[in-house]
């Protein structure tokens, strides 16, 4: 083989790797949506969404704690979340550069990156401790502290995104920075915060671990902020490692009934982040 | 001039109170962790016997595990996340590349419980017939030693490896965007093949790639929950990719709510104190990595900036 034909065979070869690779991500993705979709739709019925966990050894009966206290808790956290995250993300873009801009997009991303179960022994040591006394309080406060970097980073990106000339069009009729902010800048920018917050929300809604020692688990219908409450992740979770079949059964029903929230998530975020695109043109 | 004054203070003090969040993550696991810091000092970290029990707690397995995991994790996973950064971004056509981007986002979207729960009834018993049909001259290797449980290291390793990918690709991909174009074109101009003028690509932006591999392995590192469902929570430590292990994210996951006295929840409380710390050294390091490699990506750009105005 001439070196010229080798060299044509080893791209040859690289693209297809390439493209094999795309192939083999897709293979689990696949997998895990085929299983929870099939598997889900046998257990889920409306009883799953209104009817309270049933003893064990008992079939049937559903997730309605479980469901009210995902709600409650991701409720929670965005109400803690959404305010500092945004203002925040205002304050590193509109004053980019400056060295508490920087050293706040460093913290943000640190924060990022501390594994969920690590936030949730923080929560632990300042929500738990005190009150000798798991909480859902505890558990919002574990779920909006990683969700504060998300909305910070999110915010910051979009507010950088805003033309200039409405910022100096502002400040030229002679508005202050506040009232730039909030009643020219931050409104342009606020489909795509609106994306942001729902996709944060989607990632918070999953999250399992930093609530298995803050929030706890309920068995009983709960919205008492100073009582342990359940949540659907880690309801499945305790479902899944147990012995019964019919708990099983309610796991893969709540993975479903998860994975569809994620999925409506991302896509209401795409449609939103598309029409952005389009009219900025 | 005052209200900017005042303004500024007051979305300021947010600023500020997000960078408190993190020193106060870092003290309060400091603090929480003191008893065990103090009655153990580094043999917790050098000893192999976790005895909550007879009060003896070393946590030498729980890195191991972790270590082991994250990296047998990080090899499946780096080239196909490498793989797909490349094709998405220099070899796929335009209209494919909004789809191809949706997927591999909603891989990292589904949540770490549903990949467990996948694991636990479907991987699981797939990874234990592999290991019942492994031929025994390979099971006398240290490697595959041990009794074909399906929970264990190899399916923690996969599991690992698939919530991996996402994140890797999608940064190498941003480096990849950030080489500048005139790279790809000269080597083309030069006469190279696709693969020569990706490669010379690649190279151009290595930097920034170790980067994206830096933070899969921090996120690698913390992975809790499909990890603890899958790794068969065993504290010991062993090459062996069929033996159950145990990670540090794990063994507090699932230990916190059981321990009851004081010196048992400090060393839970320690061992998340030295996770906290090694994913921030991971995170720096790879930010830093990716932020030279967008700075060396744009000299072109900086030198008017930075040359002599006046003469």
């Amino acid at each position: 083989m001439t070196r010229d034909a080798r060299r044509r065979l080893v791209s040859t070869l690289f693209v297809t790797a390439c493209g094999l690779a795309v192939l083999l991500a897709l293979v689990p993705l696949g997998l895990v949506l085929f299983f929870v979709v099939s598997q889900g739709v046998q257990a889920l019925n409306i009883g799953f969404f209104t009817r309270m966990p049933r003893p064990v050894g008992e079939t049937g009966g559903g997730m309605l704690n479980a469901l009210v206290g995902t709600l409650m808790l991701t409720g929670l956290a965005a109400t803690m979340a959404i305010p500092i995250g945004v203002i925040s993300g205002v304050y590193m873009s509109e004053y980019k550069g400056t060295r508490l801009a920087t050293a706040t997009r460093f913290a943000a991303d640190t924060l990022n990156g501390v594994p969920s179960i690590v936030i949730g022994i923080f929560a632990y040591a300042v929500a738990v401790l005190p009150f000798r006394q798991f909480s859902a309080m505890a558990g919002g406060l574990a779920l909006g502290v990683m969700m504060i970097p998300i909305i910070a980073r999110t915010t910051e990106e979009l507010l950088l995104l805003v033309p200039g000339a409405l910022r100096e069009g502002a400040l030229a009729l002679g508005a202050t920075r506040a009232r730039a902010v909030f009643t020219v800048i931050l409104p342009a920018a606020l489909p795509g915060i609106i994306t942001g917050v729902v996709l944060a929300l989607a990632r918070i809604a999953g999250e399992t671990a930093p609530l298995l020692f803050t929030a706890f688990n309920n068995r009983f219908l709960s919205t008492d902020l100073r009582q342990p409450i359940a949540s659907m992740t880690v309801q499945i979770f305790t479902y899944a490692i147990s012995p019964y079949e019919d708990w099983h059964r309610q796991a893969w029903a709540g993975a479903l009934v998860l994975v569809s929230f994620v999925l409506m998530c991302s896509l209401v975020a795409r449609v939103v982040t598309a029409r952005v695109q389009r009219l900025r043109g | 001039m005052r209200s900017e004054v005042v303004f500024r203070i007051a979305i300021g003090a947010c600023a500020v109170l997000l960078i408190a969040l993190v020193a106060a993550i870092g003290l309060e696991l400091a603090r929480e962790s003191s008893l065990s810091i103090r009655t153990f000092g580094l043999r917790f970290w050098l000893t192999r016997t976790w005895d909550p029990v007879a009060g003896e707690f070393g946590a030498l397995p729980f890195i191991w595990g972790t270590l082991y995991s994250s990296a047998l994790a990080l090899l499946i996973s780096t080239p196909i996340a490498l793989g797909i950064a490349v094709f998405i971004s220099e070899l796929c056509p335009a209209w494919l590349r909004t789809p191809l981007v949706f997927l591999t986002e909603l891989l990292a979207a589904i949540p770490s419980i549903v990949y467990g729960l996948w694991a636990i009834f479907v991987l699981v018993p797939a990874v234990r017939q592999l290991e019942v049909s492994t031929p025994s001259a390979l099971r006398a290797l240290p490697l595959f030693s041990g009794p074909p449980l399906g929970v264990g290291m190899l399916a923690a390793a996969l599991v690992l490896a698939v919530m991996v990918i996402p994140f890797t690709s999608a940064v190498a991909r941003e480096v990849l965007k950030t080489v500048p174009i005139v790279q790809r074109e000269a080597a083309y101009a030069l006469g190279a093949t696709r693969f020569e003028a990706i490669r010379s690509a690649i190279f151009f932006a290595r930097t920034g790639i170790v980067g994206a591999i830096m933070l899969g392995f921090g996120r690698a590192l913390g992975e809790t929950m499909a990890v603890t469902m899958v790794i068969g929570n065993n504290p010991q430590i062993s090459a062996s990719l069929f033996a159950p292990q145990y990670t540090m994210a794990a063994v507090i996951a699932n230990e916190f709510t059981e321990a009851t006295d004081e010196l048992y929840l400090n060393a839970l409380v320690e061992i998340g104190l030295v996770l906290f710390v090694i994913t921030l050294i991971v995170n720096a390091g790879s930010r830093v990595l990716i932020w030279a490699m967008s700075r060396s990506a744009a000299p072109v750009a900086r030198r008017p900036a930075t040359a002599p105005t006046a003469a």
